[in-house]
């Protein structure tokens, strides 16, 4: 039987790296804040929801997912994962914690694979780990990743190694389930197939799923929440519906567009011949929807990706700029 | 599959709909759950458990306890009535306000409905 699903809360979670102080001439001591990965998080997470973890390179997303698996410990703030039961939350620090890391199965890009062994150690080595783990399932997705477990990590591609990281994730069948960017070197076939296992064993047995990833479009379908950091913050953490609403778009005659546009402020704009689209900010007005449609105006939804993108938009940040 | 510019709920419960219309999806007959919904159109269960929803709360849908998901006894002729009432708006006044765009007069368009213009009276919708 699957347990319940974990949660996590983190509240004013700060991790740095290596933190380094430094005398400046005037002899005053100062902090070297170039290593920080994440500063002041606050942030929960649902338990029993497929969330999506987003953010652009170096934005804290691999240490936020480490956290939880007690794989890095917070310099700061607190970090609290576990199961909600009878609406409490019972829910513990993770680190050095063997009831919380037992429960939570964390795959980095890495595959954390015991690269001397054939693969079938390293799968033996997770059985023990995880107390819901289904050797059945683990045996038919290396099947269906084509990935023979006599053989060394070694000796398999990264889309393969990838493909061992994603069974072990699914298999462990860990009420928290953290997938970082394991579709790496998949091709286009494998991680769809990857995909559709998650929905699959999602649906049989729920369970918190978190899942970060580059390729936006492919995947934001799977989530029903949705976090984006930025630069060791939390942009926006929040269902995948809502995110859907900070923006929208009007496609239509460029007179009838502007009429509605109404001098409020616009994201983007393209034109093609007298049609017209505009992508703005925030949710359509009251009786916008019937409006636009009279105007003979198309209203509607932004892809995540182009919202994520408009989110985490490199703008002038001197402070990063000065390193 | 759901690549319309409103919300994959919003265009699942059309499809559904659409299905129910078309007769394609029989009163009492049970729809896909949503955990097929989810892994055949590859999206988050609870989307499709929204869209269930809304078609439960409009009566196109009802739930048998441990079963799943049935269209309703009535949906079509429900959907039937709706859909009448909304062709008007929906449809035939954004394709009159083409008309006026182009030019075309009253007089044709009529003589077009009629059938003078070598067309068949239109007529409306029959049951099967």
């Amino acid at each position: 039987m699957t347990p319940a699903p974990f949660g996590a809360r983190l509240d004013d979670v700060v991790v740095r790296f290596g933190t380094r102080r430094r005398m400046t001439s005037d002899g005053t001591l100062v902090k070297d804040d170039d290593a920080t990965a994440l500063d002041g998080v606050d942030l929960q997470i649902r338990p029993g929801t497929i969330t999506g973890v987003l953010g652009r390179n170096g934005a804290g997303k691999s240490t936020l997912l480490s956290l939880l698996a007690a794989f890095t410990r917070p310099t700061g703030g607190e970090v609290r994962v576990g199961p909600d039961s009878d609406g409490q939350q019972a829910w513990e620090d993770p680190w050095e914690n063997p009831w919380v890391t037992s429960n939570v199965q964390l795959v980095r890009e890495s595959g954390d694979l015991q690269d001397e062994e054939k693969v079938s150690e390293s799968l033996k080595y997770y059985a023990d780990l995880r107390p819901a783990w289904d050797s059945d399932l683990a045996g038919r997705l290396l099947d269906l990743f084509e990935v023979n477990p006599r053989k060394k990590p070694a000796a398999l591609s990264r889309g393969k190694r990838s493909a061992v990281g994603a069974t072990i994730g699914l298999a462990s069948r860990a009420p928290l389930t953290i997938f970082d960017e394991v579709y790496l070197g998949m091709d286009a076939p494998t991680r769809y197939a990857f995909y559709d296992e998650i929905l699959a064993d999602y649906a049989e047995h729920p369970r918190t799923i978190l899942l970060s990833s580059h390729l936006v479009e492919e995947v934001e379908r799977l989530f029903e929440d949705v976090i984006v950091l930025h630069r060791g913050r939390v942009l926006l953490a929040e269902t995948a519906e809502e995110m859907q609403g900070r923006g929208f778009s009007l496609t239509g005659p460029a007179t009838a567009v502007d009429d509605l546009v109404d001098g409020r402020r616009v994201l983007h704009r393209q034109r093609l011949g007298g049609t017209v689209q505009v992508t703005l900010e925030g949710a359509p007005g009251d009786g916008e929807r019937e409006s636009a449609r009279a105007a003979g105006v198309e209203l509607g939804t932004l892809p995540l990706q182009d919202l994520f993108v408009r989110l985490t938009q490199v703008d002038a940040d001197p402070e990063r700029s000065r390193r | 599959m759901f690549d319309g510019p409103e919300p994959i709920y919003v265009q699942i419960a059309q499809m559904i709909r659409a299905q129910v219309l078309a007769g394609e999806l029989a009163e009492e007959e049970q729809v896909m759950s949503t955990t097929q919904f989810a892994t055949t159109f590859r999206i988050n269960p609870a989307t499709a458990a929204k869209a269930f929803s809304g078609l439960v709360d409009e009566g196109v849908l009802y739930k048998r306890r441990g079963l799943g998901m049935f269209v309703a006894p009535g949906a079509r002729e429900r959907l039937l009535d709706s859909h009448r009432k909304a062709y008007f708006d929906d449809v035939l006044a954004p394709a009159l306000a083409q008309a006026d765009i182009l030019g075309i007069s009253t007089d044709e368009l009529v003589a077009y409905v009629l059938g003078t213009n070598g067309h068949q009276q239109t007529t409306t919708t029959e049951e099967p």
